[in-house]
């Protein structure tokens, strides 16, 4: 498949129905050193929607996913090229802070990482930082918000002042969800939030994502196909740095148009 | 070719059982080993601390003398408050010792006297009047605190006088000089004492032969020369030499004999020089001491004056032996005697030693404290801790967090650690040269001491720091990273905040390297002799470790203890700063 196909797939599909085009990534390549590990991928992430990122492991997906926010500005052999369009503001332009950025585009991870402070703390870190109240008691709405948005408002309500590091690995994660919604950014990556987690916390953070993508578009890369299935819109597809294919998850899974998308979705390999 | 499916077979196989023993055997030997190591190390350790604290422990009481002081003088009573000042207590002092034992005679015997009372005694006496003018004129009772010797004698480091047994009645009759006695007892009471006195013939006539075998050899040597030279003159020098060699070694050899025949022969009286144990006779108020003994007394000189008496039963009158002879202790038996006297009227207290917890340095043993050079230590480390502390944490954080991994940092890396290596004595030179000499930082002072540490202690401060930010986890920064927090703030944050406990014990572990160290401080001048109390950062001040290594040099034998004592100070602060540390480790201890 040439590279002007996938250009097409890539940009072609739109969600019947769906709103305009969040992100808009075109010719993105990530060096790590001499090694390339992104080939010069294009794909569009559309608002209000789930994006499932899936493909092998190594196949670049996470580090495409921390392009989005330039998380990979913290190290020092990546080198980014290409062009990534937020609401069709180029994010690596020389202008661009990715302190602010960040703020619009936060990012939940793998592990559960929240701070040793307690859970309020940890909530009220990114609005405290960013200056987005002026008083204790708006801070206060702000905390009560995330975790209601974050499912964790009814566990955590009585605990605010405890630790969020004595929370189980499920609430950790709601937690972390709820300290990125707290600055209330316009994307949410959330790189493999559920692979730390087991069945019944993973159910319960699928069932928040899907309800966050009232009010955040939201980008995921999971290892689980099921996972991919369940919570997202749109499914991309990545192998060795290359995206393969990308459309509405239903379409990836039942009628995939790529050889390599049907391999990995059958399980004949990844 | 072995098939890996046939090795299955050598599993419990004589072979493997042996090589199983074997393994069991190095693991035993090992642990063996390791238990051994500790079990030396822990010995080294109960050894060093029992040497210690038990030298110490004689440095925690000191001794006071009761005296009746007469403030009756003229200039006393009507004097102003600059008479009060001014006036000679240490006249007084004197005077007082004199009337106390007024048969002290003689420059020598005064000044054995007045060294009962330490030196410092006298302004001891003037702080009192001046805080209470009243007390002038009229006589008071006074703790004067005894000197070095007397306190060590009452101590018991100069051994003691052991009372022996008497039968006899003794007679006592003067000579015709009047200046001795002539000691009898009715029974052979100083056997015991002639005996001693004749050991200690025998070690001079140990002496003097090996004075002749030294004469023998020369005689021997010149012998040899003089029969090899060709030259006659020079034959003839060395044969005048083997002559008187020869004499001398004779002479000496006739010495020694006339000595070991005296010791082997019964009865007899010996003199007893100062190099004999000393032998004391209680006669009443008065003592005596024998200068020559035979089977039944001697001839004896008065200490304290004595009345002649023609028989005293044995009851009335005490014979005591002091086994170390006068020429080996510091006090004389006439300064015994006065402190026996002193201690039986319940003269002499032994109180706790505040004094060392709450002065400054001195030259007098029994003044000298270890305040001052705490005091010091403590304003040293204040000046090293602001230094080292906020410099040391930057320079980490920078390092880590925020500086580029090229060559330059990679070569500031490289040379931090070998700062750590350097020896410190190398720092004190720096000290000196720059900070002294350049910046005219004052001489002795704890900001020039502290600066010097603090560049001694800074290394080892990057250097745990760094090990401690390092060992925050990364997802703790991608968290905040993400959050939008700048690379500041994630540093100051969370990085720092969860580094910290590891800070501090790097920290900790610097400032105690760094409150035992002598070498540096050497160089920038704080050995001097410091009297008073630091009040500042910029006074002249000692610290621990230099007023221990100060002390242990001095010749008096009253800072032995001292020195022990300091020491246990100094190993006292050492153990509650790393206290401190292990304490700050676990209460902020964070995990994640």
């Amino acid at each position: 498949m040439s590279h002007a196909d996938m250009t097409d797939i890539a940009t072609n599909q739109q969600m019947p129905g769906s709103s305009d085009t969040k992100i808009r990534a075109r010719d993105v390549h990530v060096f790590y050193g001499q090694t390339e590990a992104i080939k010069g991928v294009d794909v569009d992430i559309l608002s209000n929607t789930v994006t499932a990122f899936i493909g092998p492991s190594g196949c670049g997906k996470s580090t495409f996913l921390r392009c989005l926010n330039r998380m990979n500005d913290t190290i020092d052999s990546c080198r980014v090229t290409g062009e990534i369009l937020l609401d069709g503001g180029d994010i690596y332009d020389r202008k661009v802070d990715p302190v602010q950025l960040r703020a619009r585009v936060g990012m939940v991870f793998q592990k559960p990482n929240p701070f040793p402070k307690s859970i309020y703390d940890n909530v009220a870190y990114g609005p405290r930082i960013h200056g987005l109240v002026s008083n204790k008691a708006d801070l206060d709405s702000i905390v009560e918000q995330s975790l209601r948005k974050a499912a964790l408002w009814d566990e955590a309500k009585d605990r605010l002042d405890q630790p969020g590091t004595g929370l189980s690995g499920g609430q950790q994660q709601r937690l972390c969800i709820a300290r990125t919604i707290a600055v209330n950014p316009e994307v949410i990556l959330m790189d493999e939030p559920c692979s730390a987690l087991d069945p019944i916390a993973t159910a319960i953070i699928e069932e928040l994502i899907d309800e966050l993508r009232e009010n955040f578009t939201i980008a995921i890369v999971t290892h689980s196909m099921q996972q991919a299935a369940r919570v997202s819109q749109r499914t991309a597809y990545f192998h060795l740095g290359n995206l393969i294919e990308v459309g509405q998850t239903d379409q990836i899974f039942t009628n995939p148009r790529h050889q390599l998308t049907e391999d990995y979705i059958t399980g004949r390999f990844g | 070719m072995v098939a890996i499916a046939d090795l299955s077979a050598q599993h419990g196989s004589e072979n493997s059982a042996r090589k199983l023993k074997r393994r069991r055997m190095a693991q035993l030997r090992l642990q063996t080993y390791g238990i051994m190591a500790i079990g030396f190390a822990a010995l080294a350790l109960v050894t060093l601390m029992w040497t210690v604290v038990g030298n110490a422990f004689q440095a925690m009481s000191e001794s006071y003398v009761t005296l009746e002081v007469p403030l009756d003088d003229p200039e006393l009573v009507s004097g102003d408050a600059e008479a009060l000042n001014r006036f000679n207590y240490d006249g007084l002092v004197k005077d007082v010792l004199k009337a106390e034992f007024p048969s002290a005679s003689g420059r020598t015997q005064r000044r054995e006297l007045y060294d009962l009372v330490s030196s410092g005694a006298q302004f001891e006496l003037r702080e009192a009047v001046l805080q209470d003018p009243s007390l002038a004129g009229q006589t008071v009772t006074v703790e004067l605190l005894a000197s070095d010797v007397a306190d060590l004698y009452l101590k018991g480091s100069y051994g003691s006088l052991e009372a022996r047994p008497h039968e006899g009645s003794l007679s006592i009759v003067p000579s015709e000089d009047g200046d001795t006695f002539q000691v009898t007892s009715t029974t052979p009471d100083f056997a015991e004492a002639l005996a001693q006195a004749k050991l200690a013939l025998l070690d001079q006539a140990a002496f003097q032969r090996n004075q002749a075998r030294l004469q023998n050899r020369g005689v021997e040597v010149f012998g040899r020369q003089a029969e090899e030279t060709a030259d006659p003159d020079e034959r003839k020098r060395l044969l005048a030499q083997v002559e008187t060699r020869s004499a001398e070694r004779d002479r000496l050899l006739d010495v020694a004999d006339g000595l070991e025949a005296r010791a082997r022969q019964d009865g007899g009286a010996e003199a007893l020089d100062t190099s004999a144990p000393s032998v004391l006779l209680r006669v009443g108020g008065g003592w005596l001491k024998m200068i020559e003994v035979n089977d039944n007394g001697g001839i004896a000189e008065p200490v304290v004056p004595v009345e002649p008496v023609e028989s005293l039963p044995a009851d009335a009158w005490g014979y005591f032996i002091h086994d170390l002879p006068e020429a080996s202790r510091k006090v004389s038996d006439r300064q015994i005697v006065w402190i026996e006297t002193l201690k039986e009227r319940g003269q002499v207290d032994t109180v706790f030693n505040t004094r060392f917890f709450t002065a400054g340095d001195s030259r007098e043993p029994e003044l000298a404290g270890i305040w001052g050079a705490a005091v010091g230590s403590f304003w040293t480390m204040l000046v090293t801790f602001l230094l080292a502390f906020p410099i040391g944490v930057l320079a980490a954080i920078y390092l880590e967090e925020f500086a580029p991994k090229n060559r330059i940092t990679d070569f500031v890396e490289v040379n931090i650690n070998n700062l750590a290596a350097v020896p410190s004595i190398v720092f004190g030179l720096l000290g000196l040269a720059v900070f002294l000499g350049f910046f005219g930082v004052p001489r002795s002072s704890p900001l020039a001491g502290g600066i010097v540490l603090a560049l001694m202690t800074l290394p080892t401060i990057i250097i745990a720091s760094r090990a401690a930010i390092r060992a925050v986890p990364p997802s703790i920064r991608d968290a905040a990273l993400g959050l939008g927090a700048s690379k500041l703030q994630t540093s100051f944050h969370h990085v720092l905040p969860l580094a910290m406990p590891g800070i501090l014990t790097g920290t900790i572990i610097g400032m105690a390297q760094a409150l035992g160290e002598t070498a540096p401080l050497i160089m920038i001048g704080m050995v001097a002799f410091i009297v008073d109390v630091p009040t500042g950062i910029t006074d002249s001040a000692t610290v621990l470790p230099v007023q221990v290594f100060r002390w242990s040099d001095f010749p008096e034998r009253a800072f032995e203890a001292r020195t022990a004592a300091a020491i246990c100070m100094l190993l006292l602060f050492l153990v509650l700063m790393n206290a401190l540390a292990v304490f700050l480790r676990k209460r902020f201890e964070r995990r994640w």
